[in-house]
């Protein structure tokens, strides 16, 4: 339960991280370690060389510009769970925060690092994929900007390259017609969900238009469940839970049986469907 | 700016005092506490993240001692249980531990005081489930954790009296 041995070096900058990067085959970003020092501690993992982001100036804020809500790299879960603009301009993300492991691991842990580490039973991953993020990569020639849809490749696999590292997310700003909608089921308060889904859609009428449901705990990464949201968005939720059916294809593990996993994907969404249908936010 | 190195020299303030010590960038802030400086307060039981015995609080905020690098604390400020026992800060809360059998074998119980003494300082009082959602992280496998609660309600309680 002791890392291997690694070399470790603090990055001044990003183009400092970079550069480092460049430098080394073998290398890992740390930002909180919530998950990566577990994986360095069993062995999991075993890199060449750490770098530390933590002293970067510049990567802790959270901003409005350009109409996108900005959560820099370090920006850590307790520090968005106490900050107005999250609540305000990201309320998915408010609700979430609270599912997130414990207090002491939303003191360190940060949101950049778990989008980054795309751990498919992590809550941040899917609220990313609902509200349509789009994520900010710097690397050798600078910074550039994926999609969501675009980012997840693979079981902890991104679009981020050997030689980048995620600077920031952007979201687009909550707004009267935008609702939310977050649940999950887990064994236990602060453990991984079994089964988990974010939500946001746009209020149309008496229905709703946009929808877009992000699951967690289902598969390689977070997953969006496209025929779901065609029923949800024609006002069918019993048809949405059908349609889950050729959406989902979760393996089970040691918390819950595949059909099990199926079941609570479909109580959740009957759950989340109400909640996205109610009055203003 | 720190060298892409094994080794490190790190500077911090362990419980008020200044540190200097050479530690393998391997090491955790956990084996650090105990082995390097001799706190064996700080347990550790699961050594990932899970059991919250390696409680700890680094600048004030409550952290995993077992996933923080002891590289990663230069220049911050640790607070062991060691520290928040000699100051006497806690000294109410680990007495209503001890009155209510809040402890049986007591390896959790620095991780459970430390991880409980952010409450005490709490704007808000917290109610019984907010307590066991803020101790949720905390794994105790003796007290089934309601004399935890109840010690540390009646801290809470005995704090909110006083300070009225």
């Amino acid at each position: 339960m002791k890392p291997a041995p690694f070399a470790y070096a603090k990055a001044r900058s990003v183009a400092h991280a970079v550069e480092l990067l460049s430098a080394h085959d073998d290398a890992r970003i740390i930002a909180g370690g919530q998950s990566l020092v577990a994986m360095l501690n069993m062995r999991l993992a075993a890199p060449e060389i750490l770098i530390d982001i933590n002293d970067i100036p510049g990567l802790s804020e959270v901003s409005v510009e350009d109409g996108f809500l900005r959560i820099g790299a370090l920006v850590r879960y307790a520090q968005a769970q106490r900050s107005p603009l999250v609540s305000t301009h990201a309320p998915l993300i408010a609700r979430a925060i609270p599912h997130v492991a414990h207090a002491a691991i939303r003191s360190r842990g940060t949101l950049g690092g778990s989008v980054a580490f795309a751990d498919p039973a992590a809550e941040m991953p899917a609220c990313m994929l609902a509200l349509g993020a789009r994520i900010v990569i710097a690397g050798v020639d600078g910074e550039r900007e994926v999609a969501i849809d675009d980012f997840f490749k693979g079981l902890y696999e991104t679009a981020i390259g050997p030689a980048e590292m995620l600077v920031a997310l952007r979201l687009p700003l909550h707004g009267p017609s935008r609702r939310v909608a977050f649940g999950e089921y887990a064994r236990r308060r602060g453990d991984y969900a079994m089964v988990g889904l974010a939500a946001t859609a746009r209020a149309q009428g008496a229905g709703l238009a946009d929808v877009r449901l992000a699951y967690f705990s289902v598969g390689l990464n977070a997953v969006r469940a496209q025929g779901a949201e065609a029923a949800l968005e024609a006002g069918d939720v019993e048809g949405a839970v059908a349609a889950l059916d050729g959406d989902l294809d979760p393996d089970g593990d040691i918390h819950a049986s595949r059909d099990t996993k199926m079941h609570l994907a479909g109580a959740l969404l009957r759950r989340v469907a109400a909640e996205l249908s109610e009055a203003a936010q | 700016m720190t060298a892409a190195q094994m080794e490190h020299e790190i500077t911090l303030t362990v419980n008020g005092f200044a540190v200097s010590e050479r530690v393998e960038a391997r090491r955790h802030l956990a084996d650090f506490l105990r082995e390097d400086l001799g706190l064996t307060g700080t347990h550790i039981g699961c050594e990932h993240g899970v059991c919250g015995a390696c409680t700890v609080l680094v600048d004030g905020e409550i952290t995993r001692s077992c996933l923080t690098l002891a590289v990663q604390c230069e220049g911050k400020s640790v607070t062991t249980i060691e520290g928040i026992s000699d100051s006497g800060a806690v000294a109410d809360l680990q007495e209503a531990f001890r009155a209510r059998n809040a402890l049986q074998c007591g390896y959790c119980t620095p991780g459970m005081v430390i991880t409980a003494s952010v409450l005490l300082d709490a704007e808000e009082m917290p109610d019984r489930e907010e307590i066991r959602d803020h101790i949720s992280g905390n794994y105790c496998r003796c007290t089934g954790y309601h004399a935890i609660v109840d010690a540390v309600e009646t801290t809470l309680k005995a704090r909110a009296e006083a300070g009225r």
